[in-house]
């Protein structure tokens, strides 16, 4: 798979291209700010862009706009955006447009190789990847009322779900079956009126739709 | 006619008054506010309608002529006084026989010496006395008025202090760049080569892994705490997307529930944003903090030319706003507020909202629930 980074910061670029390579990705461009980032896709193509969401020349929300065109104008190429602080409302801007091939992480998130690369395959294969503090402050804000129905239990395998994980994935992570996984998604979906669907990222589309983001 | 022509040079005359001031006695007369100093022809009617100008007026023909009555009395007095102090020199140049005619003049001429020196020192004092009449009334009557001074007065205090506010707020914003793109970048970066090293040397002692892992969850600590300090200073998502933002990412961190409903039909200014920001953020630590409290809610709303933010908590009330605010006597929040929240909590957020001419209001009973009301000027 290959991947390009943007990022200003010199030592975090090199930082991020070491987990990347790490992970298996073959990195072709490493560039600095947005403009270059959208040349780089341009020209390379790749499976993921990695960008951070600051940066110059404006230091506001460059990488999130980045993202947007990149999504808009490759949609083969999937994007993961990386901030040093995670607001819900540039998740919102990326998933209120597209819930599949994006990702949305604290850039400290990198630091635990092993789970930044996973997510990072999971973004570049088309799913999502968002960070447990995005949804914790989606959950916070919509809708809070039909939620207040769910189980301790349930609101956390929600998050997990919101944030990308496959049921198994869950699993591990909570150290239980598969089966106890599907049982607490099968509830939810219950408990908040959600059609069944089967594709990993149609599941994601429907938790989201119901947290707000994908209004429709 | 006199009077028509006098009343259209009255703003020349005020002009050559407030001229006159400045070269003899180095007193500036100020302009009063909304008067043109020499106003044109199509000028004049507001110029004699406003207090002001009447006031002006008022000097011209009263004031003044006094004054020049006063000047001419000084004049004749000096004139009198130096004749009168000089006798003795005039009776040497009058000729003999105009001094033989009236006997005893020498005593007499003594005494009109004497009376003359009194009176060029009585004048003296006079004069001055005279300058400083008229100082006094053309500060009053051509100067801006008492008032208008003080609100003059009012209007820099109040931009002084509204850009030491935005001063302050700039500089928090400059910290919290420096430290975001600055020392949080670095930590980030070795927390994640600290990450690497630990994926990827397979080979390393027990020992090794131990020291890795430590300073990999220390740089990670460190990274969080660094966070949240800069948060607190000004965070960039309430400069890219305002409050609503700004203020969701801090309920999504806290312990409790929080629900926050943000509905204004736009930014408010800058420092006004500031201060509602940290005012709301504080409140929320507290209801943490002390509160006990199972849930807490947060609206800001704007009505009218004001910001109107509540917080609510259900928790066990007892908060106090001490209304001795410029002691620094407030209370903490709640029921457990210990001697280490007093004079800082409650009263701090008042004086900042305060420094913005902001309200706050506090009423929580014991066994609560609380609700704290901040009431921000918020021009439309």
């Amino acid at each position: 798979m290959r991947a390009v980074i943007a990022e200003d910061s010199v030592l975090l670029r090199v930082g991020v291209v070491k987990v990347l390579e790490a992970a298996g990705f073959d990195v072709c461009a490493e560039v600095g700010d947005a403009a270059g980032l959208l040349a780089a896709v341009d020209e390379h193509r790749p499976d993921i862009a990695v960008t951070d969401v600051r940066m110059p020349p404006g230091f506001s929300d460059e990488g999130v706009r980045a993202a947007l065109l990149i999504r808009s104008q490759h949609p083969e190429t999937a994007v993961l955006l990386l901030s040093q602080y995670v607001e819900e409302r540039y998740a919102a801007d990326l998933l209120s447009a597209y819930t599949a091939g994006v990702g949305y992480l604290l850039k400290q998130r990198v630091a635990d190789v092993e789970e930044f690369a996973e997510a990072a395959r999971r973004v570049a294969a088309g799913g999502t990847a968002l960070d447990p503090q995005v949804v914790a402050q989606l959950l916070v804000r919509r809708h809070s009322d039909p939620l207040d129905r769910l189980t301790p239990r349930e609101r956390v395998v929600l998050e997990l779900m919101a944030s990308g994980r496959s049921n198994t994935g869950i699993a591990a992570e909570l150290v239980v079956s598969d089966g106890a996984v599907s049982k607490h998604i099968n509830n939810i979906f219950a408990k908040l009126d959600l059609p069944r669907a089967d594709a990993d990222h149609r599941r994601v589309l429907a938790v989201l739709r119901f947290l707000g983001v994908a209004e429709q | 006619m006199a009077v028509v022509v006098a009343v259209a040079a009255a703003p020349l005359l005020s002009w050559t008054q407030r001229q006159r001031f400045r070269l003899l006695f180095g007193v500036h007369i100020a302009v009063p506010d909304g008067l043109a100093e020499r106003p044109g022809l199509r000028g004049m009617v507001p110029w004699l309608l406003s207090a002001a100008g009447r006031r002006q007026l008022r000097y011209h023909f009263l004031a003044g002529p006094l004054i020049v009555l006063g000047g001419t009395l000084t004049l004749a007095c000096w004139v009198v006084g130096a004749a009168a102090a000089t006798v003795y020199l005039w009776i040497w140049v009058t000729p003999t026989h105009w001094r033989i005619d009236s006997p005893g003049y020498a005593t007499k001429a003594a005494y009109v010496t004497v009376a003359g020196v009194a009176l060029l020192y009585g004048t003296g004092w006079f004069a001055k006395a005279l300058a400083r009449v008229d100082t006094a009334a053309a500060r009053t009557l051509l100067g801006p008025s008492r008032e208008e001074q003080l609100a003059r007065r009012v209007t820099d205090l109040a931009d002084s202090r509204a850009s030491v506010i935005d001063a302050a707020d700039a500089e928090r914003r400059r910290i919290e760049r420096d430290l975001h793109d600055g020392a949080q970048q670095r930590l980030v970066a070795l927390a994640v080569n600290l990450g690497l090293a630990k994926a990827t040397l397979g080979d390393l002692s027990d020992e090794a892994r131990a020291v890795i892992d430590d300073a990999h969850r220390e740089a990670k600590e460190a990274i969080t705490e660094l966070g949240n300090l800069v948060r607190g200073l000004h965070p960039a998502v309430l400069e890219d997307r305002g409050l609503d933002a700004a203020l969701s990412g801090i309920a999504a961190r806290l312990p409790v529930p929080v629900r926050v409903a943000v509905d204004l039909p736009h930014r408010p200014p800058p420092t006004i944003e500031a201060v509602a920001y940290f005012v709301v953020s504080e409140a929320l630590t507290n209801v943490v903090k002390h509160a006990r409290a199972t849930r807490a809610e947060v609206t800001v709303e704007q009505v009218g030319g004001t910001l109107l933010a509540v917080v609510t908590d259900d928790g066990v009330g007892g908060a106090e706003l001490s209304t001795e605010l410029g002691a620094g006597h407030g209370a903490g929040h709640g029921a457990e507020a210990g001697a280490a929240s007093r004079g800082t909590g409650m009263a701090g957020l008042a004086k900042r909202v305060a420094s913005v001419d902001g309200t706050l209001s506090c009423h929580s009973p014991v066994g609560g629930p609380t609700v704290i009301t901040v009431e921000l000027p918020c021009v439309p």
